[in-house]
């Protein structure tokens, strides 16, 4: 499903961010990303989905290397790749329904099909009681939830999550956690950054971890082997 | 696009013209002032250009001849002049005349008693040309005729005032440019504005797979808006104004002549209008072109 090829992201002062990185996720995985700050998981996530272009080596993703798209091809690769951060970024003016309904709207979908799929979503995340109010009468866990929804109202084929826990406290990292493990279980490949070694630790599920930008460990079953 | 699209488009562009309402009107007020500064330029040059053309086929040229010339010859020669090729019409103005219009001139009623009782003006000739453009080939044909003193046809005038009209030209273009690039920047900040205030919004649209033609649209709109709203009351402005101002020069300087078509008028009007919408929008293209690099 997503594959680098000796991927080196190089910024502007001589800053290696990634350095040669090779790796293959295959379709329907979960996979953390760990390691330090300043290890490159936020680079490999902008990455792919091409919000920046490798310096060198190439990545391909369900065969197609993006590094090639045209500009105009690259929103119709967003579609397929649903992005959370650790900050949410909800539109604070907007209602709960209408920030998942947005993702919907900008891509032309009939209004019918728009009400029944928010809603199915929201199920989903568990805020079907909630639709109506604003982000800032909202718990943490509550706005994540939404920017999941709103990440996952298109049904795309891979969740790519920065982070997604840092702004949360413990109890309400899991409870992210397990509907992002409930997301992956209905088929959809999730690639997950993340500083929470204990939850890493305890789900062992695939790890990938960088550091300096190099890849220094890929286990199947990993932990997250630093002290956070 | 769909329609369903399009409301939308109009909605979002309707309802930042809205919250930026005092940008919006500053916006359309300075653009409607460059374009009217811009029209009336227009307008002037074209009213020079008509002025010049009127002058031009007014012209004429004056023959004078040897003061010696008998009347006869004179006769004569306004015969040959009146076959030449490129000639409408000769005139002769016997020198007995061309005293008394001088005498006139001058407010002098006893101007032959001053000069002896002797008349110093030779007879000459009133010669009108066909094509106001070529006037100086027939003088120069006329030049070489017999008994011809002098041929004079406001040479130095013609030209002082082609010179003129190309200076006028020039310095419109520039201002022109000038204005245009003001404008254009003034549009570029409002609408900057309006695209700075809902950038988190144009973020979650890139990253949920918008494309850059579905975020441009309303912006593109709100700057179109604002560009014809400008041109708009430019256009308006400049059509009461020339027209009530040409009403009055009238009625005080009667024998000039003024550009009084209304077609011309109208597509300067017209043009005011397209020129602020295309203001508008490459305003508005450029303004948002740094947020869409996402």
């Amino acid at each position: 499903m997503i594959q680098f090829f000796n991927v080196t992201k190089i910024y502007k002062g001589d800053i290696y961010a990634l350095k040669d990185i090779t790796v293959k996720i295959d379709k329907g995985e979960f996979v953390f990303l760990v390691g330090p700050s300043g290890a490159g998981k936020t680079t490999f996530i902008r990455l792919l989905f091409r919000e920046e272009l490798p310096t060198k080596g190439q990545i391909l993703i369900a065969g197609r290397s993006i590094t090639r798209l045209r500009s105009k091809e690259i929103p119709f690769l967003r579609r397929n790749i649903g992005v959370v951060f650790q900050d949410f970024r909800l539109l604070p003016d907007r209602t709960v329904y209408e920030n998942v309904a947005f993702a919907l709207q900008v891509l032309e979908v009939p209004p019918k099909e728009i009400k029944a799929r928010v809603e199915e979503v929201l199920a989903q995340v568990g805020l079907s009681g909630r639709a109506h109010l604003f982000p800032h009468q909202l718990s943490g866990g509550e706005q994540q939830r939404t920017a999941i929804a709103r990440a996952i109202v298109n049904r795309p084929r891979i969740l790519v999550a920065d982070e997604p826990t840092g702004n949360l406290d413990p109890a309400t990292s899991r409870e992210i956690i397990s509907l992002l493990l409930d997301i992956n279980r209905l088929g959809t490949t999730v690639i997950m950054a993340t500083h929470a070694w204990d939850i890493v630790n305890s789900l062992k599920k695939r790890v990938i971890a960088l550091d300096k930008g190099r890849l220094v460990r890929d286990d199947k079953e990993g932990v997250y082997g630093y002290e956070a | 696009m769909r329609l369903r699209t399009w409301g939308y488009f109009f909605r979002q562009a309707f309802l930042s013209l809205w919250r930026n309402a005092w940008m919006s009107v500053a916006a359309s007020t300075s653009v409607a002032v460059t374009l009217f500064i811009l029209g009336a330029f227009i307008l002037l040059v074209l009213n020079i250009n008509f002025i010049a053309l009127a002058l031009q086929s007014n012209l004429e040229i004056a023959v004078f001849l040897r003061v010696d010339t008998p009347r006869s010859q004179a006769l004569a020669l306004k015969q040959q002049m009146e076959s030449l090729p490129g000639v409408k019409e000769v005139e002769l103005v016997p020198k007995e005349q061309g005293l008394k219009i001088l005498a006139q001139q001058l407010g002098e009623e006893e101007l032959l008693e001053a000069t002896g009782g002797v008349n110093p003006l030779p007879d000459y000739l009133r010669v009108r040309v066909e094509d106001p453009a070529r006037i100086g080939e027939v003088a120069a044909i006329l030049q070489n005729l017999p008994a011809v003193e002098k041929v004079n046809y406001g040479q130095a005038v013609v030209e002082r005032l082609l010179a003129v009209l190309r200076w006028v030209r020039y310095l419109g273009v520039g201002i022109i440019g000038m204005l245009a690039v003001a404008s254009l920047m003034l549009l570029m900040i409002t609408i900057r504005l309006a695209v700075y205030a809902r950038r988190r919004e144009i973020n979650i649209m890139k990253y949920v797979g918008a494309t850059d033609w579905f975020i441009r649209w309303p912006f593109l709109l709100e700057g179109l808006f604002i560009g014809l709203i400008g041109g708009g009351i430019a256009a308006g402005v400049l059509l009461w104004g020339y027209t009530s101002l040409t009403y009055k020069i009238k009625l005080s300087l009667f024998f000039l002549p003024l550009l009084e078509d209304n077609t011309v008028l109208h597509y300067t009007a017209l043009g005011l209008v397209g020129g602020g919408a295309c203001v508008g929008a490459v305003g508005s293209l450029l303004a948002i072109h740094r947020f869409l690099k996402v």
